[in-house]
């Protein structure tokens, strides 16, 4: 059956600025369809972004929505949460804002386990401001700031909120639509601060200066580099090799941050 | 007794024609035509809802 | 009854003054020397329902003040120098954005680390131009702990009627000084609360100028969805860059401080009807000078004392209006001539402007004031 995705897209705000063949709009799907499957109300649901094309993603959502400044999302949606948690809060961002400018945010909000969940979108790129490389870029990759080959490591998201403390950490990718509204439903009925990251493409700022010939074959990649955890329970590091697991990577029960501040509401009141 | 053909809407306006529902179609029931995509043999649709669900410019509407 | 009377430090009086005025966030970071607001509000708030939270740094203090006030709370944070250095960027946003909140920002010698136990009054610039853009500007410069606790309350209701961020600006000796204060009574000081929406959700524009320069907030969370972008944006919140909209926009909100000028300034004057030297000083300074303003009366000399409590926006046409009588201005400042320059500004020549600079962390005492009254010719 056709999925009705203009329940949840503001009037009049289509056609999206993404570039074409860019895997946003998938996975805005995915997260559209996540909504509706966790029976979301729109009005009782934030969207909070930072800065960059995946910060854009809000703006087209009908629900409250704040696009905030570069890096800064996981603090401001802290916020709003501390002050309502009975909203749902979802966070939505790219690699470099969240992992760079925003890396700071980003762990903390891991380390306090609070009731939110963030959707990374990596594209391994800072694609609005031309294609500069980000944390995510790997070594040897080409960006307008990288001409010769990127020096740097990078890093890998999924494990950096696991090491951070996140309780529910997935990975999905743009090629793999069907499995991300699962992944975003998991995360968001996790109690706890979950993680999302879905490994996108952005041909039009990566593809074409790492010899990718079209969208299509970055897809394909996506495709052939994901490999399901269950799967890889069974392959050799040799296997492995190039690979990138998908699925639930981690998922704990761990005290919830704003239970944990009710609980200081009672024992100040009890106190006083 | 005839089969009942899906509809495939495509809307154009939305289209920016990056070819995913043209080459993730397992049955090449879309084309390009121009710079937007177009049904081409709505007969060999097996209403598997690909191209719907990865269109990234919510352009494709499939209803079977 | 009487009234409930406390010995408290200016810190500890702000927090409550933040109290009073209904404040149900906070969000902070530890600084040298503001730490006692936000070790206040986290033993009061869970108290009265409200949340506290220490956040990973200043920036990721700032920004959940703007969530918790977009989500509905009065909110406040405290900071100095180098922790409002990091918070300019979203103190633009909460401009740009129109989001209440309030900012207790303690000066202490700069820049950067500079000296973090010593009183400075060196970041009343960065109020007004630490941000980058054109944007409002409200600061508060209280000059004693009753005030500090007053002007707190004072700094809520501007945020919240002007829908933008104020900030209260003590220096380090007013916020760590000790005095009586008196409590005010419920309901003895008005409490502004903002204008929530009365339209509809569905009809609901949080930048819908209808309503005047002030737009209505609603509450995420209170049945209104909408939209807030820190990029200049049309009245129904998406951004735009069509040059009408953004010229206007821009226009309004310097305009609903500006323009509002009136309400939001204050200022003491203290015997300068007659006066041929205005002392123009605010915070600690000010108590010096009103000192020297006593003493220079005992010598003879006509001085008179202009202490600012808002200090922007800047009450200029009165500055304007003393200087066509007065034979000259002194301002002593704990900076190198912040406050002089406005001032200079102000009084368009019609009488010297001589400033006492000081940045040594040492306070200006009314010696060196009254020596510089006697410059004057």
């Amino acid at each position: 059956m056709s999925f009705d995705y203009d329940k949840y897209i503001r009037p009049g705000k289509l056609p999206h600025i993404w570039c074409p063949g860019c895997g946003h709009g998938i996975v805005m799907k995915g997260l559209i369809r996540a909504i509706d499957a966790c029976g979301l109300k729109k009005e009782e649901t934030a969207i909070v972004s930072g800065i960059g094309c995946a910060s854009r993603l809000p703006g087209y959502m009908d629900c409250c929505t704040l696009h905030t400044a570069h890096g800064r999302a996981a603090a401001f949606a802290t916020g709003v949460k501390m002050a309502r948690p009975e909203m749902n809060v979802i966070l939505v961002g790219g690699d470099g804002d969240g992992t760079a400018i925003g890396g700071n945010h980003f762990i903390h909000a891991c380390r306090r386990n609070i009731n939110m969940t963030y959707i990374i979108l990596n594209n391994k790129i800072y694609g609005m401001t031309g294609g500069q490389f980000s944390p995510a870029t790997p070594t040897g990759a080409k960006a307008s700031t990288t001409p010769y080959g990127n020096p740097d490591p990078a890093f890998d998201i999924a494990k950096l909120a696991i090491g951070a403390g996140a309780t529910f950490v997935a990975r999905g990718t743009a090629f793999h639509a069907n499995q991300i509204d699962k992944l975003i439903t998991e995360a968001i009925q996790h109690k706890g601060f979950s993680v999302v990251e879905i490994l996108d493409d952005c041909p039009t700022t990566y593809g074409r200066r790492n010899k990718f010939k079209s969208v299509v074959e970055m897809m394909n990649h996506l495709k052939d580099i994901a490999v399901p955890v269950k799967a890889a329970e069974k392959m050799s590091p040799e296997q492995l090799q190039g690979k990138v697991l998908t699925g639930v990577l981690h998922k704990e029960e761990k005290p919830e941050y704003t239970e944990q501040y009710a609980q200081v509401i009672e024992r100040a009141q009890a106190a006083k | 007794m005839e089969k009942k053909l899906p509809t495939i809407e495509i809307i154009e306006k939305y289209c920016k024609g990056c070819h995913i529902c043209v080459e993730f179609c397992p049955t090449k029931v879309l084309e390009m035509k121009g710079f937007v995509a177009s049904v081409k043999n709505l007969e060999a649709c097996i209403k598997c809802m690909q191209c719907e669900l990865r269109c990234p410019d919510f352009a494709i509407k499939v209803t079977p | 009854m009487a009234k409930k009377v406390a010995f408290l430090q200016g810190n500890e009086a702000a927090a409550q003054g933040a109290l009073y005025a209904g404040c149900k966030f906070f969000a902070g970071y530890p600084i040298t020397p503001s730490t006692e607001v936000a070790e206040v509000m986290s033993v009061e708030l869970p108290k009265v329902g409200g949340k506290f939270i220490q956040m990973e740094d200043e920036i990721g203090a700032m920004a959940a003040l703007i969530g918790g006030s977009l989500a509905g709370s009065k909110a406040l944070t405290s900071t100095s120098g180098p922790g409002l250095s990091l918070k300019q960027e979203l103190i633009g946003y909460a401009c740009i954005a129109e989001v209440p909140c309030v900012i207790v920002n303690v000066m202490r010698g700069g820049p950067s680390t500079g000296m973090p136990t010593g009183p400075s009054q060196s970041d009343i610039m960065s109020a007004k131009w630490g941000t980058h853009g054109d944007h409002p500007a409200i600061c508060l410069v209280p000059a004693s702990v009753q005030e500090l606790y007053e002007e707190t309350i004072r700094a809520f209701n501007l945020a919240e009627k002007y829908r933008t961020p104020v900030m209260i600006m003590p220096d380090e000796i007013v916020a760590h000084m000790r005095e009586r204060i008196v409590f005010a009574e419920p309901g003895e000081i008005e409490v502004i609360d903002r204008t929530a929406p009365t339209v509809e959700p569905s009809k609901y524009k949080p930048y819908d100028t209808s309503f005047g320069d002030v737009p209505p907030l609603a509450a995420f969370g209170s049945g209104y969805k909408f939209h807030v972008t820190g990029l200049n944006k049309l009245p129904d919140g998406f951004p735009t860059t069509k040059a009408e909209y953004v010229q206007a926009e821009e226009e309004r909100q310097v305009r609903k401080v500006e323009g509002n000028a009136a309400d939001i300034m204050k200022w003491e004057e203290y015997l300068c009807d007659d006066a041929d030297i205005i002392v123009v000083a605010f915070g600690s300074t000010s108590r010096s000078a009103r000192f020297a303003v006593d003493e220079a009366r005992k010598q003879g000399i006509k001085a008179g004392l202009f202490r600012l409590i808002t200090f922007w926006p800047f009450p200029e046409a009165r500055l304007l209006e003393l200087s066509k009588k007065a034979k000259g201005f002194i301002t002593p400042e704990m900076n190198l001539g912040m406050s002089h320059g406005v001032v200079k500004a102000a009084v368009e020549g019609n009488a010297p402007v001589l400033g006492i600079f000081r940045v040594d962390g040492e306070p200006i005492n009314p010696g060196q004031i009254i020596d510089k009254m006697k410059e004057v010719k």
